[in-house]
């Protein structure tokens, strides 16, 4: 017998946890549902696109009825519960429907308050919560001229600016000197007031309504000074309150919500809550952000899968009125310990404030230009230093260095047919179509169903910037550490932690201990794990092959026609007689159809196939040609100009230099790849400065420079530091790639890692602490031990034969086809 | 039907968690080897742009292929949806751990 789960509210909290659930363990629970509203679950927060009449109810529907019978859910709606009897374990409706649980849900959400001054109860009083109050509006906007909306935050700003596009005349009432004052400071306050005051919204601030005045209906507002207005319809938006009635009066504890702990529990294990009627650690939120994270932790323990605490969530805030922008988070005001950084241009109507302590910052205010918000909001919540790009911080990101994509968040004015991802060729109009139809919410949910930003992520950006744009509010879960994958609950940090601390040694040991939720996890998580383990255990760590991509399952590769590719090393971009008539040999005798020079100053095969692979390599190493790595998450290649050997401006003999910086470092897995070059002087020509690791040849010695990077985005180099001889060069090379090795996110390059740990922490590690570097240098230098085997000589020798022939060859006719 | 059983090598030829070609006059088919040792066979074609299954990663029980990352089920030879298509899916069955392979897709599956 399946275990009962009741789920009392059938909002955006408790319906997600269902969904949550469902995913995680689909048969655990017979559910059923209470909901007070009379329909399937809705998208609360486009109810103010629908008042402004840019949306119909139809749109924002999330779950039909017919989802709840498609996964076995029995929805009684429109039925209010008004008891639950935690004894018999069962909650009763208004109209005697019962439902008995072992497990009970509580999200009832809140409601909206209700100042009570005289008149309040007239007809043409509604607040601004759900389908029947916008219904109402709508239907007061067909029949009346005039409207009041008491409180000026953002409900009620939303809540004008619908009346407005519906044709009515709009007056705002606020308490307050300043509009939205909880999310916005004062600069920021009066620009949106005066751009909304454009679009012919009026305001009266400062000003306490004393009463409503009418027969029937009301006909007037009178504030505390004796004025009055004339007005047919009042809105009041002035504030939620958490709706816990129901559970207090069943005897659960509660405060300003009901009070639950990090597992999403109430006072009485078997009932849980989520959603805007809890209260957790003291706070209470009212954005779906922090909700959909509870949603996620409660299903967790719901679905007996026991891990994943909620710790709170950091909410940001934007305002969903077509045509202004709007952007808060955190502590804007800051105090006597903060600093602010501020932009102002007034003519342009564009406002940013930063507030910083420590080189962290604490809190964002835009106005009129938000693209760099969700980049702000990064940096928050991961707690960034700064301090290395903070002159330009105010600029955006646009201006770190990230050229050709600099325009990319002016996505919005783009027409639908204009290219979005170039990986997959998907148009803005296929996105914001999948957001809407699909009802996505996650940028994950984008790239599973169109896509895009699923390949080079180039376009990331531009993608957050649509869903933003298109499903407003605040978007995106933002759980407080991004998950490895949807394998684990677990993020990148937290793994490798307990892979050293737990001292786990094997793929299956560490999803074991840390509860993956998949059986044999996905291709993500396990070519991540797969590299920890080796990086953390060398030596000791059984590579798991079929833990790797194709490329580096077979050690070549693979094309889009099945073929592969073969590029050996060629020390520091050098070559001889003897290696290249080899590899025309070898061209030759395989009927190579492509020999390419590389980009990486090396030669290339293409066009071989899987079974000939051994044979050519046997026949390479003859010639001492190994693997060039071509195809790994490893040291590539080491570029280098000729140098002082014979160029006239020569400052040091960079070939050599570059050779034996790869002698030291091939072979070596590294969590993305990674390239060298060395340049005989800074003229530079083997353009050190975009690669992960550059040494500049000076007369008094050597600069190195690290973080580049072609490709997708190009990053020159942060200076790193200048020294003066060969083996410092060496040392420092390898205490850099070990940190590099040892702190990088699995698939992250040493260009996006810098950004996110900053220059500051690699120079403290490898620069300032002689201590700390060589301990490093050693570690890489250890690990090189094992690593500098070369794959193609084990694999000409016979290992990993079945990697390279087919299991039989059958000569039968294919019977239907 | 008529079900003519080929041996096409022992479950230990084929890698846990990989695959294993074998080579027919009407083109390769694919055989995976899950974490759970099931066994199954797909042609080696994926329904996207023909990239070839046997190299891709083996997880659940699923392949994602190596050249743009679909998944497709094992047993079933669908795409994991969003994505749509189906690689045609052959019977297997293992005796004495040895695999036989019938050379008839099965109903229902499109061979493409
Ligand atoms: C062969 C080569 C092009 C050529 O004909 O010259 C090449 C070919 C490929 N590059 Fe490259 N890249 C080659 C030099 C470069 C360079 C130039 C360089 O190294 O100086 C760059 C820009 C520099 C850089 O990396 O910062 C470059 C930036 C990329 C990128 C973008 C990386 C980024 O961080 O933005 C990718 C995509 C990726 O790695 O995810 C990529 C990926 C690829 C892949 C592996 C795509 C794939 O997965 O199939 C191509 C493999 C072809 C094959 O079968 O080997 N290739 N690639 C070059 C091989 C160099 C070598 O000898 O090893
Ligand atoms: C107009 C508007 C715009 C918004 N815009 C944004 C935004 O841009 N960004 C953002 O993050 N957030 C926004 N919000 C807030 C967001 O909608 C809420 O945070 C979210 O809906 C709360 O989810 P919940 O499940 O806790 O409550 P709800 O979604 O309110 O769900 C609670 C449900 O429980 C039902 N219920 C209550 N008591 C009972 C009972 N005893 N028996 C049966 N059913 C009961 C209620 O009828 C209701 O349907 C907006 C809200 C509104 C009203
Ligand atoms: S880097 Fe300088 S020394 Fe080297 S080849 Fe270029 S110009 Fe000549
Ligand atoms: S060919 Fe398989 S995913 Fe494209």
């Amino acid at each position: 017998m399946k275990e009962k789960l009741v789920v009392i509210g059938n909002g955006m909290a408790g319906i997600r946890a269902v969904e949550e659930l469902l995913k995680i363990a689909p048969d655990t629970y017979e559910i059923s549902v209470f909901g007070a509203e009379p329909y399937g679950n809705y998208n609360r927060i486009m109810l103010s696109p629908v008042l402004a009449g840019e949306k119909t109810i139809d749109e924002i529907m999330l779950n039909d009825e017919q989802w709840y019978v498609d996964n076995g859910i029995t929805l009684h709606k429109g039925k209010e519960v008004t008891e639950i009897d935690r004894v018999n374990r069962k909650v009763i409706s208004a109209d005697g429907t019962t439902e008995e649980y072992d497990r009970l849900l509580i999200a009832t959400g809140s409601s909206p308050f209700i100042i009570s001054v005289p008149g309040h109860d007239l007809e043409g009083v509604v607040p601004f919560r759900d389908i029947q109050d916008v219904n109402q509006m709508l239907d007061a906007a067909s029949k009346h001229k005039h409207a009041v909306v008491i409180g000026g935050g953002l409900l009620g700003l939303e809540a004008a600016n619908g009346l407005k596009e519906q044709g009515m005349n709009v007056t705002v009432v606020h308490l307050m000197d300043s509009l939205m004052e909880r999310q916005l400071d004062q600069p920021a306050s009066a620009m949106l007031k005066s751009s909304l005051e454009e679009r012919g919204l009026q305001f009266i601030l400062e000003a306490q309504t004393e009463a409503i005045l009418g027969k029937d209906r009301v006909e007037k507002v009178r504030f505390k000074d004796g004025t009055e207005i004339y007005t047919d319809l009042v809105v009041m938006a002035v504030g939620i309150r958490p709706d816990f009635t129901l559970a207090e009066k069943a005897g659960i504890h509660c405060e300003r919500g009901i009070v639950v702990n990090d597992t999403m529990q109430t006072f009485d294990p078997r009932v849980y809550s989520v959603g805007e009627c809890v209260q957790h650690r003291g706070q209470t939120y009212g954005l779906v952000a922090p909700l959909f994270e509870m949603a996620r932790v409660c299903a967790n323990h719901l679905g007996q899968h026991g891990i994943g605490r909620y710790e709170g969530t950091v909410t940001s805030t934007k305002l969903k009125v077509t045509g202004i922008d709007l952007f808060s988070a955190g502590d804007f005001n800051g105090d006597e310990n903060t600093e602010s950084l501020v932009f102002q241009d007034a003519a342009r109507g564009v406002y940013r404030k930063l507030v910083v302590q420590d080189n962290r910052i604490k809190g964002a205010v835009m106005y009129g230009d938000t693209i760099d918000g969700a980049w702000y909001f990064d940096l928050m919540r991961d707690e960034t230093d700064i301090s290395d790009f903070r002159d330009k911080l105010l600029f955006g990101q646009a201006h770190l260095g990230d050229s050709g994509h600099g325009e990319e968040h002016r996505v919005i004015s783009l027409s639908d047919n204009a290219e979005v991802c170039g990986c997959n060729g998907v148009c803005k109009g296929d996105i914001v179509k999948a957001i809407t139809e699909k009802k996505l919410f996650t940028l994950e949910d984008v790239r599973a169903h169109t896509k895009a930003s699923s390949s080079c992520g180039s376009c990331t950006g531009m993608v957050e910037a649509l869903l933003a744009h298109t499903v407003g509010g605040d978007y995106s879960v933002a759980p407080h550490l991004k998950p490895m994958c949807g394998c684990t609950e677990h993020s990148h940090d937290v793994v490798r932690e307990s892979i050293g601390k737990i001292e786990l040694k094997s793929i299956p040991d560490v999803m074991s201990v840390l509860d993956w939720d998949t059986p044999d996890g996905c291709p993500k998580c396990r070519m991540a794990l797969n590299y920890y383990l080796l990086c953390a255990w060398p030596g000791e760590y059984q590579d798991a092959s079929q833990s790797r991509f194709i490329n580096e399952r077979a050690h070549a590769n693979i094309q889009k026609d099945g073929t592969y590719s073969v590029i050996p090393r060629m020390w520091g971009g050098d070559t001889t007689p003897k290696e290249l008539r080899a590899i025309a040999e070898v061209a030759e005798k395989y009927k190579v159809k492509t020999v390419h020079v590389t980009g990486g100053q090396r030669i290339a095969l293409f066009g071989l196939k899987k079974d000939e692979l051994p044979a050519v390599w046997n026949d390479l190493n003859k010639s001492g040609l190994v693997s060039g790595h071509a195809y790994g998450k490893a040291l590539r290649t080491v570029k280098t100009c000729v140098g002082k050997e014979w160029c006239r401006f020569g400052t040091q003999d960079s070939t050599q230099m570059g050779i034996e910086l790869e002698k030291m470092t091939w072979g070596c897995w590294t969590p993305h790849k990674f390239k060298l070059a060395v340049s005989g002087c800074p003229r530079n020509c083997a353009e050190a400065t975009i690669k992960d690791m550059g040494v500049v040849c000076v007369d008094s010695g050597y600069e190195l420079h690290v973080g580049g990077n072609g490709g997708i985005k190009v990053r020159v180099t942060d200076f790193l530091c200048a020294i003066k001889t060969e083996e410092e060069v060496k040392e420092y090379c390898a205490a850099f790639m070990q940190l590099y090795r040892e702190k990088a996110h699995y698939l992250e390059r040493t260009a996006p890692w810098i950004e996110r740990v900053g220059l500051t922490y690699v120079k403290e590690h490898i620069v300032e602490d002689e201590e700390s570097r060589k301990v490093l240098a050693e570690r890489f230098l250890y690990s090189q031990k094992f690593s500098q085997d070369d794959p193609w000589k084990e694999r000409a020798e016979g290992s990993d034969k079945h990697e390279f022939e087919p299991l039989k060859e059958l000569v039968a006719d294919l019977k239907a086809g | 039907m008529n079900e003519n059983w080929i041996e096409v090598g022992s479950v230990d030829d084929v890698p846990v968690q990989g695959a294993r070609v074998v080579k027919t006059e009407g083109g390769d088919i694919a055989i995976f080897r899950t974490e759970k040792d099931e066994i199954f066979a797909l042609r080696d074609k994926c329904p996207h742009k023909g990239g070839p299954l046997s190299q891709g990663f083996v997880h659940g029980k699923k392949v994602a292929c190596p050249m743009h990352n679909w998944n497709i089920n094992l047993d079933s030879g669908i795409a994991v949806a969003p994505d749509e298509g189906c690689a045609a899916r052959y019977p297997i069955m293992i005796k004495d751990g040895n695999i036989l392979l019938s050379l008839t897709p099965d109903e229902g599956a499109s061979d493409n």
